[in-house]
């Protein structure tokens, strides 16, 4: 019989509500790659030549490109919210127009990446398929997609941006931001995972 | 004892005000609402609907294994050619069987349990028992339910593909579950189950991440984290297990589908022969990783919600305070976290390290004291209680009791050497059923009884209600106790005609005795719709409080509406201050002023 008197509203936490449920969706979020990665790990132990020799094949110059872009980004974007809280209009449309760009970037890249695999017979049910590539493919396709539903509110606050009122709602691009350096941070642990992890014996093309 | 504290505060006007301030269109009233309240009837509608399409799967299942070899009655001759022998003989195919067992599960776990009791209960309790309007973010928990009903149609058009709907099981384990005999690109009812099953697992993760915030950020002024009833205790636990948990399984079924789609080989072994045409390289075992991993953890997503809910009803009807209260919360998180470590008891029988499954074995065994904690803290709450035998309490104790064998089932098949002889018999069958029915979907029945005034301003039928607990209670045990002794009699799980077996034939009466219970069972649920349908056209109207309960959605009116409370709210106590002495009445809510007593003689001004 618990009795005590409480009238003070103690609220564990002092996070609005939309950056607070943010910052539990990207645990999921995490789980969600960790899951991803977990698998990743067990098979590349069971096919290690396989893993090596596909890793080989990809490119890491433009990786290394994608991971800048995304890398700065991230920075832009940051840098909206700054001017955005301080009012700063036409900075804050720059910066998330900066951000955008960095995104089609990242998919444009992405996309003469994804067609040389194709057109080398690599993409699933091709000719030179390995296992690797299914993790290649899954991983960047499903941050591909975490790219792309950043950028759909992005540019929709934009968008808004050029109304007379502006964007007004700075909180929600924090939100927003939060999100974006999560994709960010999944890349910077995809990169290596996929591109750079290259045992000495298998840095030869396999075909 | 009869007196109602606010019974009469000013609530019709506020209402009024409230429907002319916003009015609203029918379908953002009814269809798109972002009220908790009216998501939490879809819910409930939504698997109400989809709990009967599953019985009916069921059913059909039980006479399959009673009369084998015998038409289905009534339904039978309607059946399409591909279900059955022959057209019109309505027997079905050894195919349909596994088709149907595999929908039984996935729609009663992924359909039915889940969203009642995550989504029907999350969404109607949180808002209204920490005292606040609606979820931190509505039109987000609009948009979680909104993924079931398509998820729902894509499940069940699984039936009309050429492929048949997926028959591998609800656990889908591969290589079987890797339809591999199909061109890339095909929509088989493999690839539309994991559609499905991905996007309940999207919902999940939408209402989860909104219930954790909820509770963090919205309670009444005055309510601290232990002043909030169980109910929330264990709803806001299962939304961190939903919120971890289900991603990982979402991953899973990601790569699943992309081997059934686009013939990746995630977990397609080298030299599987009816692979020749893929890459080998994957492992069928590190789906069943990956699968429990997240579903082991969902059997206490399906289970935790309701042991807050029963513990709530055996308080209010014992009169009592619960017993442990902060016992009962830190038993909910050690299931939960333990939850996660415990997945490869379901794998003993998979090729596993036998030093990997003795762990496994004791991390699950485990399990047994927060369980046996959760189970004697409600005998102490019942003890010398003054107990109100409700329709709510009735199921409340039919919770705990099957509660009971359900869980010393669990501790036969967590010991490894045990499970090697009961691994994928009927006694799993019994085990599963004894949680996941006599557990949570008699949770479900006891929260519904008791939060069904609330939620529709009636009251449901007590009569009726006894009549269908008794019925529901007996059938569940006619059907399911003697599966112990099938599967101890070396019954295997997913057989379609036992009688192939000789050593099976002796159990054969055995089987049609399930059966009946099965029907018993199936029909008895009609009273419970009969009576909902009854009462909400001409049920008795709900008085604000009609259990005399101190919880804070008590405090709103009978048939709440947007906003939920007509008054502020302000929290002075726990939510289980029953009989305290001193007090003429024998509860206190927890939204009305006054001190709390000390061991001293104390006289308390009530009203």
């Amino acid at each position: 019989m618990s009795a005590g008197l409480s009238l003070a509203h103690e609220p564990v936490t002092r996070i609005p509500h939309g950056k607070l449920l943010m910052w539990i969706f990207l645990a999921s979020e995490l789980m969600f790659f960790s899951g991803f990665f977990g698998a990743f790990i067990v098979l590349r132990n069971t096919n290690y030549d396989v893993f090596g020799q596909g890793s080989a094949h990809l490119s890491w110059p433009l990786a290394l490109l994608n991971t800048f872009i995304l890398i700065a980004s991230s920075l832009t974007m940051a840098l909206s919210i700054y001017h955005l809280e301080r009012n700063n209009r036409g900075l804050f449309r720059l910066f998330l127009g900066l951000t955008i760009c960095g995104g089609f970037g990242f998919l444009i890249v992405k996309w003469f990446e994804y067609s040389a695999k194709f057109s080398d017979g690599l993409f699933p049910g091709q000719q030179h398929h390995t296992i690797f590539y299914s993790f290649y493919f899954l991983m960047t396709g499903f941050h591909a997609l975490h790219v792309m539903a950043g950028m759909i509110p992005m540019g929709f606050m934009w968008m808004r941006s050029f109304s007379e009122k502006g964007y007004p709602f700075p909180r929600k691009v924090e939100t927003l931001g939060l999100y974006w350096h999560f994709v960010d941070l999944m890349w910077i642990f995809i990169f290596p995972a996929l591109y750079l992890m290259i045992p000495y014996h298998a840095a030869i093309p396999h075909h | 004892m009869s007196t109602e504290a606010i019974a009469h505060s000013p609530s019709h006007e506020h209402v009024h005000e409230e429907a002319h301030h916003h009015v609203l269109p029918w379908y953002r009233r009814y269809l798109f609402s972002t009220d908790h309240k009216v998501i939490a009837k879809q819910f409930m509608l939504t698997s109400f609907i989809f709990l009967f399409i599953g019985g009916a799967f069921a059913l059909i299942i039980r006479w399959q294994l009673a009369y084998p070899g015998k038409p289905i009655p009534v339904i039978g001759a309607l059946f399409p050619s591909t279900w059955v022998t022959e057209p019109g003989s309505g027997i079905i195919t050894p195919e349909f069987f596994a088709q149907l067992l595999t929908m039984h599960g996935s729609i009663m776990i992924f359909f039915v349990i889940i969203p009642l009791a995550v989504g029907m209960f999350g969404n109607f309790c949180i808002p209204l028992m920490i005292g606040t309007n609606d979820m931190a973010l509505p039109r987000l928990n609009m948009w979680s339910f909104w993924l079931l009903p398509p998820a729902g149609l894509i499940i069940l058009t699984g039936f009309f593909t050429p492929s048949g709907y997926a028959a591998a099981g609800w656990t889908s384990y591969p290589p079987l579950a890797a339809q591999t005999g199909y061109p890339t690109f095909t929509f088989t009812g493999q690839t539309l189950w994991l559609i499905a099953v991905f996007l309940i697992g999207f919902s999940s993760i939408m209402g989860g991440v909104n219930y954790i915030t909820t509770v963090l950020n919205k309670r009444a002024k005055g309510m601290r984290l232990f002043d909030m009833p169980l109910t929330i205790w264990a709803i806001f636990i299962t939304a961190i297990l939903a919120v971890l948990g289900t991603p990982v399984l979402a991953a899973g079924l990601a790569m699943l589908f992309f081997d059934n789609f686009l013939h990746t080989s995630f977990f397609l072994p080298d030299n599987l022969v009816t692979s020749s045409k893929y890459f080998g390289g994957g492992q069928p075992v590190l789906f069943q990783h990956v699968f429990w991993f997240y579903s082991h953890p969902a059997v206490y997503i399906m289970l935790v919600p309701l042991m807050g809910v029963v513990s709530d009803v055996i308080s209010t009807f014992s009169r009592k305070p619960i017993f442990g209260y902060k016992a009962m919360i830190f038993a909910i998180a050690s299931i939960a976290g333990l939850g996660f470590i415990v997945w490869g008891h379901h794998m003993f029988q998979s090729g596993m390290n036998p030093l990997l499954g003795t762990t496994f074995m004791l991390s699950t065994i485990v399990i047994a004291v927060p369980s046996a904690i959760k189970v004697f803290n409600w005998l102490g709450t019942l003890w010398r209680g003054n107990i109100h035998y409700s329709a709510a309490m009735l199921s409340a104790l039919a919770f705990v009791s099957m509660f009971i064998i359900g869980g010393l089932s669990g501790v036969f098949m967590a010991s490894a050497p045990v499970d090697i002889y009961i691994h994928d018999t009927y006694f799993i069958v019994a085990h599963i059923h004894y949680v996941l029915f006599g557990g949570s979907l008699f949770g479900i029945f006891a929260g519904l009884y008791y939060w069904f005034p609330k939620m529709f301003g009636k009251m449901l039928s007590e009569t009726w209600g006894r009549r269908h607990l008794f019925w529901t209670f007996i059938g569940f045990n006619v059907c399911f106790f003697p599966m112990h002794v099938l599967g101890l009699g070396g019954h295997m799980r997913r057989i379609y005609d036992p009688n192939v077996y000789d050593f099976l034939k002796g159990l054969h009466p055995m089987n049609q005795i399930i059966t009946y219970g099965a029907f018993l069972l199936g029909f008895a649920q009609l009273i419970l719709i009969g009576n909902i349908l009854y009462s909400l056209f001409f049920g008795k109207k709900a008085s604000r409080n009609p259990w005399h309960a101190n919880s804070l959605e008590w405090a709103a009116p009978p048939h709440p509406g947007h906003g939920n409370f007509d008054s502020d709210i302000t929290v002075y106590r726990g939510p289980y201050e029953y009989s305290v002495a001193d007090r003429e009445l024998d509860y206190w809510p927890q939204w009305e002023p006054g001190k709390a007593i000390s061991i001293h003689h104390h006289t308390i001004a009530v009203d």
